[in-house]
């Protein structure tokens, strides 16, 4: 038999949206209605959005956690908590922020967009992503139970040894953070290599990587991040385990373990991960800014090496959270002048999306003020980063509340602004519906204002010294005011994020229709009805530029894009695997259907993590098993799944 | 505890400026930029509506890239001097100027700080604990560590801080230019009371400071003629000699603060009260109220006995 039996071309065909073929595709790609196809889905597209709903979630947990501590700190020595349930929340809340919201609200927003920007169907593995959006609720549900056995992670998010092990913590604290830390950690991977085997590979043919949107390129970039990073602090995490149940000594002192080996192994992962959290939002403003200056982005390529830049040199600055630990003095000065340096690229996008305003034609929409607040912002998080990269400066600053203003602007001002902003303008794809603008500029102006009275003043109170994670502070020292402005301040960013809640609850069901392209963006996303249907194209679109709907107007590239004639596939769940730099067609990928072993497997690793939480042995040897079980189940090999040709058509 | 004013002669004087000149630099930044966003916005703003058929139309005005260039560019020379600023200062405070006459060695509790006096001569070393009296005039060596957990000695009118690690001894020199009472606080987080563990350098002109010395080695105080003191120092030794010690007693703990010439401090519990008989007794009393979880326990003293302690304590200047 000739390999050419089993080779198939696809044919080239017009199809829009109410061609037979999308009646035809609709069929084969959508999700059962119903509870059962709400939990075996596989659909980028729902589980894009249901990521980005619960990081929401936590970012509310979170939110409320911060409220609490601003009100014992509005005051000295006021006693709402007590010292313990400081110290748990103040962790918790960072725990919520850093890891449960900030990075998987952006995982959401990729995996919502990657597969329409890219103009593909699906990521590269639908079921794995399944599996990371389930792994990472898990993950999240098994640190927050802490809670309920009053004893949640109660050293800081960073979690120092040796105050971390069982001498001085000697509660299940701890092992909730560190296996929950190692569970996320697998969702995270998991992600990760998704993404990055998605952009490589499943791109429309033209789409070469110099046409890819900048968002793509960002979680690209730390997608890589991630994998070279993420096995730091899930080692890390097992040997502080293993120190707290198995009596090693890794970090333990007074068994010549070296605590300050967490220390390391925990900020070269973290480090990298303050950008992982970054950059994918930036890339968000790089995308979208432009499309209300009406203009393609200032410094395409520029934007793009300056992000890679960063994450590169972000695994080489971890030291500068460890100046005052007694580095050698040769030591110091490197990472110091590392983390001066770093702040150029970022300088890059700066002046980029400056210039994009300056030469384009900005229309003001609530996106746009998100955008533009964001950048302002930014450099505040920036200088003030640029300060903490000065040692001499930095002794005096690190671990104050001036090094928790510098957070704040990072993770709100570079973070969630883009993400709210973000939401503005793809809301209408998710949902089909505008999100009120009149109720988006007031949550705007409420939220600048909230944040910047919270957390601008927050700069003096540690420049007037006064010390981060104290669970009160005495009177007289110069602190109060400051202390309540902030608190005050906190109320009003609250608020803020309230409003535009409440904004999503309203416009889901009552807001004005999008249509596909609301705001004339350029990329392929917008060529599907909002919200897409399952197969997000009929025919797979081909690409000759950077802004596809743009193109004409702008006279960009030498082809034309075309977006509605291409190649059909349509013999069961299809997609096309293209070449990695060029993006030429390759082969076609047959997508697996929908299936409940990803949650299964999830629900059993978990249970299985319990079980070591609980020291259960036996319990968690069984869940290893059922687990082997699950993938044997979920990676089935199945006669559809195999490249057939069907010469009858 | 602002550092934005310090008494930190030399060494402080150099953090001070650098610090002052990159927020200065900082705001300078941040007032430009958003300037250029601001009217950047209002100057070019399209009054067209953001959707709908007569919406501001795309087209590529410029390339814009000299905006990049040219802003990078200053970023850049601004942050290399920033950098050779930051690396002149740190070699300049490396090491004192001099070479530190005293020693000081700090070791950090969980709530509280262990002060040792090192000496050539062996007979003028001594134990003392959270307050800390420093010469005018002179740099200090600070060398610094733990017996638990990670703490951060830090002074901040007078200089940068430096962790306390275990099994590490990490140096550290300050010097005070002025005399001068200065507040200190652990900047590590180290645990529950974390927030109550302050400390206090007290920077004496030279002959106080020996004055000061001399004073401390001078062994308790326990006059025969009143006999409440003698009863207070029997009860002392029997109810917090385990954990304190109080040269000249039979009271040799090392769990707790050293409590010889407790009232020549200002204050007890690291900072956490003023010291004076009032408060000394409440905090007796009742540790776990004013400071709670930290490692001392409630004595449950009877009234005679905590007032006999305290009488004892009194008599300790
Ligand atoms: C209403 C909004 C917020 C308020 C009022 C707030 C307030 C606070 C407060 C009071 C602390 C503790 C400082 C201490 O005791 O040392 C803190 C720490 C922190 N916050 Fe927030 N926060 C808010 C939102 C956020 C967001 C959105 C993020 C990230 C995306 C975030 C990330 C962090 C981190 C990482 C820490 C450090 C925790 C630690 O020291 O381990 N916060 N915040
Ligand atoms: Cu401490």
């Amino acid at each position: 038999m000739a390999v050419g039996t089993y080779e198939r071309a696809p044919t080239l065909e017009r199809a829009d949206y109410a061609s037979p073929v999308a009646s035809e595709l609709e069929t084969i790609w959508e999700t059962k209605p119903g509870i059962g196809g709400w939990l075996s889905t596989v659909d980028h597209k729902e589980l894009g959005i249901r990521y980005i709903a619960t990081a929401f979630a936590f970012l509310i947990l979170g939110g409320i956690e911060a409220l609490v501590m601003r009100v014992q700190l509005a005051r000295p020595n006021l006693s709402l908590l007590t010292p313990e349930q400081y110290n748990q929340i103040f962790s918790m809340h960072g725990i919520t922020m850093i890891f449960l919201y900030a990075q998987p609200v952006l995982t959401g927003f990729s995996a919502y967009l990657f597969p329409l920007l890219l103009g593909t169907r699906d990521l590269a593995f639908p079921r794995l992503n399944a599996f990371s959006y389930w792994a990472y609720l898990a993950a999240g549900l098994f640190m927050y139970a802490s809670f309920l056995v009053a004893a949640a992670p109660n050293d800081g998010w960073f979690n120092y040894a040796p105050y971390s092990l069982k001498t001085y913590n000697p509660g299940p604290n701890m092992d909730f953070y560190a296996l929950g830390m190692i569970l996320l950690g697998i969702s995270t991977t998991a992600g990760a290599i998704n993404f990055l085997v998605t952009v490589l590979r499943t791109r429309a043919p033209g789409m070469s990587i110099n046409r890819l949107p900048i968002l793509t390129w960002g979680t690209t970039t730390t997608s890589v991040g991630i994998l070279l990073s993420m096995p730091a602090v899930t080692l890390a995490c097992f040997m502080l385990w293993a120190d707290r149940q198995f009596g090693t000594h890794f970090f333990d002192a007074t068994a010549r373990g070296q605590p300050l080996l967490w220390q390391h192994l925990f900020w070269i992962f973290a480090h990298p991960w303050v950008y992982i959290i970054v950059l994918p939002a930036m890339g968000i403003v790089s995308d979208a800014l432009p499309i209300f200056c009406r203009r393609p982005l200032v410094g395409y390529t520029v934007v793009v090496l300056g992000t890679i830049a960063t994450m590169v040199m972000g695994f080489g600055v971890w030291l500068h959270h460890m100046f005052a630990t007694g580095i050698p003095f040769i030591a110091l000065s490197f990472f110091s002048g590392a983390s001066f340096v770093i702040t150029i690229p970022s300088a890059v996008a700066v002046f980029a999306w400056v210039a994009t305003i300056w030469t384009g034609r900005p229309v003001i929409t609530t996106a746009f003020l998100f955008f533009a607040g964001f950048i302002s912002m930014f450099v505040i998080g920036g200088v003030s980063g640029v300060m903490t990269a000065s040692v001499a400066a930095d002794r005096q600053l690190t671990d104050t509340y001036f090094v928790v203003a510098h957070i704040h602007y990072v993770l709100i001002g570079i973070n969630l602004f883009p993400v709210i902003g973000g939401l503005f303008v793809w809301f209408p794809k998710m949902t089909g519906r505008m999100l009120n603008e009149r109720l988006g500029k007031w949550s705007f102006w409420i939220i600048l204002c909230g944040f910047n009275l919270a957390f601008l003043p927050m700069h003096w109170t540690g420049l007037a010294g006064m010390p981060r994670r104290i669970y009160t502070y005495q009177d007289g020292m110069g602190w109060n005011t400051v202390n309540l402005v902030t608190s005050i301040g906190a109320f009003f960013l609250a608020l803020g994020i309230l409003l535009v809640l409440i904004n999503i609850f309203l416009s889901v069901r009552n807001g004005a229709v999008a249509g596909p392209n609301p705001w004339d963006g350029p990329t392929l996303e917008w060529v599907t009805p909002s919200p897409p249907p399952p197969y997000n194209f009929a025919v797979i679109p081909a690409v000759a530029s950077r802004h596809p709907l743009w193109e004409d107007r702008l006279r960009e590239g030498m082809g034309h894009s075309s977006v509605h004639r291409g190649l059909v596939l349509d013999d069961g769940k299809e997609m096309l695997a293209t070449t990695v730099l060029d993006a030429e067609p390759d082969a076609i990928l047959k997508m697996p259907e929908d299936s409940y072993s990803p949650l299964v497997v999830a629900v059993v690793m978990t249970a299985g993590f319990a079980g070591l939480l609980l020291h259960w042995w036996v319990f968690s040897g069984i869940c290893a098993w059922l687990m082997f079980m699950g993938l044997l189940v979920w990676l089935w090999p199945e006669p559809k799944l195999g490249q057939s040709a069907r010469w009858d058509r | 505890m602002t550092y934005l004013r310090t008494f930190g002669g030399f060494k402080g004087e150099q953090i001070k400026v650098l610090t002052w000149a990159l927020l200065i630099q900082a705001i300078v930044v941040v007032v430009i930029v958003s300037l250029l966003v601001l009217i950047g916005v209002l100057l070019r703003r399209s009054r067209r509506p953001a959707t709908g058929l007569d919406r501001q139309p795309v087209q590529e005005t410029g390339s814009g890239l000299s905006w990049i260039y040219i802003g990078v560019g200053i970023s850049t020379i601004a942050l290399i001097g920033s950098m050779i600023w930051n690396g002149y200062t740190m070699a300049a405070i490396d090491r004192p100027p001099r070479a530190p006459e005293l020693t000081i060695e700090v070791r950090g509790h969980q709530w509280w700080w262990e002060v040792r006096y090192l000496s050539q001569d062996t007979s003028r070393i001594f134990e003392t604990a959270n307050e800390i009296h420093i010469p005018v005039g002179q740099p200090v060596e600070f060398r610094v560590s733990t017996v638990d957990v990670i703490h951060s000695f830090w002074i901040p009118a007078l200089g940068d801080k430096i962790d306390l690690i275990p099994n590490q001894i990490n140096s550290n020199w300050l010097e005070a230019d002025s005399p001068g009472i200065y507040r200190g606080q652990c900047s590590e987080f180290c645990g529950q009371q974390h927030a109550h563990m302050g400390l206090v350098v007290v920077a004496d002109k030279p002959a106080d400071f020996q004055a000061w010395w001399d004073s401390q080695l001078q062994p308790a105080a326990l006059p025969a003629d009143q006999p409440q003191v003698a009863e207070g120092a029997t009860q002392f030794v029997l109810r917090c000699g385990a954990c304190h010690n109080i040269r000249g007693t039979q009271a040799g703990g090392r769990l707790g603060p050293n409590l010889s010439h407790l009232m020549s401090r200002k204050s007890v519990a690291a900072g956490t009260l003023p010291n004076n008989p009032a408060y000394l007794s409440g905090w007796i009393a009742d540790p776990q109220t004013v400071k709670p979880g930290n490692l001392m326990p409630n004595l449950d003293l009877s009234g005679p006995e905590l007032a006999s302690i305290r009488t004892f304590l009194e008599a300790q200047k």
